[in-house]
């Protein structure tokens, strides 16, 4: 059915509402990708059989929504309107659910959330800390909506902002976005209103608006959930956009992993055409907007803007040069806006409530929240948006609830392989572009890997290095060849072949690269680099001249053993051993055997009382037992 | 080139009939292509220059540039190993030497029965799960390498080619 004007756009938003409001309780069963591996689709199923056949007082409906964000507890679901939240549902417990809570109005103690510290369930899932601190725009209505019902986004407030954009003049349009003070969040911070600004004044009549959603960065899926949990978000970002700067097209670049995001995306697509709100004489104004998506292949360079241009004209995604910005000559060498999925789902919550009520929120210089994957060795993993300015620690103890297994703190990780790692040190620094970029790493696209005493940070470097080997696309010698030979550098750090000057060396090929290389990709490859080096030299120190990793985890640096007067015969090692290098009876001392030992510490992680220790292979040489 | 000449074109012709005969469409129709024959072979290659018009190294190009494309058949069940940093630190490398230990295949390499590719990827967006292994279809999280026997038997395929 058509909207065809304002008016009649305001009344289907009150049938939509009327109907959703009409339904006296929901289901809601996260169907992100971290619940359905953990089996929430069984879950879903069983609560549309149980359901059905309930008694008609109690008419709950059953709705799979995108990513509620917390992975780390799944299977999740949330009964509205009561909004009690139960973690790790599984088939089994939906009876109960439907008898005791559902039909009794009782809670199921077993089901909620366990504080860790206080040990006390939490019965609301607003209360609950994970959920407490956030402030979520463009994550606003994942988890509350079914994505694959139009009229579900619209009830809950998608497309107003669209609305309003289009009752004012694109000029207003842009000044609100101005005022909002929004950059991008694909991690660079580039301010948006100004990048469509360009684009509007840019000569030609065919412009491109695109959305990049080629989320690369490892430890980062705060896109995909947004193309899976909310679509209309970024499709009503985008065609505001398009009225801002005066472009009747729009792309979006999926990444090659993400199948759910296309399905996804592709149904809003034509469910927003087929009510008028995308297409030709969008609501009756005479404004024509459309949009496709097109997948990538699988490329990491690709999520740079000038590579992805070039992927989406069908060729091999490598850069250019950016003397001619892509707002004057991006694809197909006609003026194109390029922003992140999330900077999309934020213009629509911008327009609705004004660039003021955007830019309240925030630090001086970074405005709104921004949304981050939490993730790594942090208790509670998942999916969060906070305001600008939030500190490191809130993220990680608050909303994290710390370290898993409380094991010291060592960095965390921001921006992907353009970023870098934060010390100990820092953890009192307030998340912005500008306080991550002056500690050496940047805010990329929001992933946040948490990192314990169990890692070792030359390790790190050297993952983002092998990372980036194999994703340059081998266009421009200080990127191609820099890498390499730092990796054959860092190949020989870990493997105790390092030599004198290495360290010096590294820098000096990190300051080639910084200054050679022609995009991003190459520019910012050494900071992974260059900030463990800043914060975490003295690591760097102890493989050249000392041959050992201080963390334990460089298998051709370090033995383990057991102490046998800690080892109680748990037999937990034996379990975890992949290579049967350790024996022992069941309440008896067991041994690990160095000739099969591969060193991979499967056994220090899973012995409950810690007696295995590690130490450098020298050191056990030298004892002559190796 | 890689031995599979002969192959039924059928199917990217039917693929090709969906797109526009531009280079614009050779990405998407390489996509699909891969999706019908599980790679691409060197027919369909030349099959789709023609069609698209453009010159059969340009295919070439962007068959090997991009991560989604293989050009030598793959395994019946493909293995994933997400190597994403969370996974990284969270022990992935345990679980893909394991993984090619029990396979007796390189990462990126196939078993000599074709039973199963192993194949590694930067990061499948399931994080919180880390370290994760994806047999087929199927999402293995929280995997270690002790239960890497268990995976593959799952998927039904031969467990242990040692």
């Amino acid at each position: 059915m058509r909207i065809e004007s304002f008016a009649a756009f305001e009344g289907y938003v009150e049938d939509a509402r009327a109907r959703f409001a009409a339904r006296q309780s929901e289901v809601l069963v996260c169907c992100g990708t971290g619940c359905l591996a953990n089996g929430a689709a069984a879950v879903a199923e069983a609560f549309a059989a149980a359901l059905e056949g309930a008694p008609a007082q109690v008419k709950t409906f059953t709705k799979r929504t995108g990513c509620h964000g917390f992975c780390e507890r799944g299977p999740l679901v949330v009964l509205r309107p009561a909004g009690v939240l139960y973690t790790k549902v599984k088939p089994r417990d939906v009876a109960e659910i439907v008898d005791k809570t559902i039909q009794g109005g009782t809670v199921i103690p077993r089901l909620l959330y366990k504080e860790p510290v206080s040990g006390q369930r939490i019965q609301h899932y607003q209360e609950v800390p994970f959920y407490k601190h956030q402030t979520r725009v463009a994550m606003r209505r994942i988890g509350l909506i079914d994505p694959t019902d139009i009229d579900d986004a619209i009830a809950h407030g998608a497309y107003r902002g669209l609305v309003k954009a289009l009752t004012m003049t694109p000029e207003a349009v842009l000044a609100e976005v101005a005022a909002s003070g929004l950059r991008g969040r694909g991690g660079a911070g580039f301010p948006t209103a100004r990048k469509w600004r360009s684009c509007r004044s840019a000569k030609g009549e065919r412009k491109f608006i695109l959305c990049n959603g080629d989320e690369g960065d490892p430890g980062a899926f705060k896109d995909r959930s947004i193309m899976e949990g909310d679509p209309h978000s970024v499709l009503e970002g985008m065609i505001i956009g398009g009225w801002a700067v005066g472009a009747h097209e729009g792309i979006i670049y999926v990444r090659d992993e993400y199948p759910l995001a296309v399905v996804n995306l592709t149904l809003a697509i034509a469910q927003a055409r087929d009510r008028g709100l995308l297409g030709s004489n969008i609501l009756g104004t005479g404004f024509d907007f459309d949009i496709r998506i097109s997948r990538g292949g699988g490329a990491f360079v690709c999520g740079e803007s000038s590579a992805l241009m070039r992927s989406l004209e069908g060729k091999v995604g490598e850069p250019r040069a950016k003397y001619v910005h892509a707002t004057d000559r991006g694809l197909y060498d006609l003026p194109t806006v390029l922003n992140n999925v999330e900077t999309w789902a934020d213009v629509g919550a911008i327009l609705e409530h004004g660039g003021a009520w955007f830019a309240a929120m925030g630090t001086e210089k970074s405005k709104g929240t921004k949304a981050f994957s939490l993730v790594g060795k942090v208790k509670n993993t998942g999916l969060i948006e906070l305001p600008m300015g939030t500190t490191l620690r809130q993220i990680i103890y608050d909303i994290g609830g710390g370290v898993i297994g409380d094991r010291p703190f060592k960095a965390v990780q921001t921006g992907g392989p353009s970023g870098g790692c934060v010390p100990e040190a820092l953890l009192d620094l307030p998340v912005d572009y500008e306080k991550l970029t002056e500690a050496g790493s940047m805010m990329g696209s929001g992933g946040m890997i948490v990192m314990d005493d169990r890692t070792c940070m030359v390790d790190v470097a050297r993952y983002f290095l092998k990372f980036l080997t194999e994703e340059s696309c081998g266009k421009c010698v200080p990127c191609r060849e820099g890498l390499h030979q730092m990796l054959v550098i860092f190949d020989d750090l870990v493997a105790g072949r390092g030599k004198g000057g290495d360290i010096e060396r590294i820098e000096r090929l990190s300051r080639g690269m910084q200054l050679g290389s022609l995009c991003e990709l190459g520019k910012s490859a050494p900071n992974p680099v260059l900030s463990t080096l800043r914060y975490f030299r003295e690591e760097y120190v102890a493989h050249v001249e000392r041959r050992e990793c201080p963390a334990g985890i460089c298998r051709d640096l370090t033995t383990y053993e057991i102490m046998p007067q800690t080892c109680d015969g748990c037999h937990a090692c034996f379990k975890a051993c992949p290579v049967a290098a350790i024996t022992g009876k069941v309440k008896e001392l067991h041994v690990i055997h160095q000739d099969k030992c591969i060193s991979c510490g499967a056994c220090y992680d899973a012995c409950p009382t810690q007696a295995i220790r590690f130490l450098p292979k020298h050191e056990m040489a030298a004892r002559g037992v190796a | 080139m890689n031995g599979a000449c002969g192959v039924d074109l059928a199917p990217a012709e039917e693929v090709l009939q969906r797109y526009p005969a531009e280079e614009a469409s050779l990405i998407q129709v390489l996509q699909d292509v891969h999706r019908a024959y599980n790679y691409l072979p060197c027919d369909v290659l030349t099959r789709v220059a023609e069609t698209l018009h453009v010159p059969l190294a340009k295919v070439f190009s962007v068959g090997t540039f991009y991560k989604a494309f293989s050009l030598s058949p793959q395994g019946r069940t493909i293995v994933k190993v997400c190597t994403g940093t969370a996974c990284h630190i969270r022990g992935a490398v345990q679980l893909l030497d394991e993984l090619c230990r029990q396979l007796n295949v390189e990462p990126g390499g196939t078993t000599a029965d074709m039973g199963f590719t192993v194949k590694t990827v930067n990061c499948v967006g399931a994080c919180a799960m880390a370290p994760v292994l994806i047999v087929g279809e199927t999402y293995h999280g929280n995997a270690t390498a002790a239960k890497v026997g268990k995976y593959l038997r799952a998927s039904g395929g031969k467990a242990d080619a040692n």
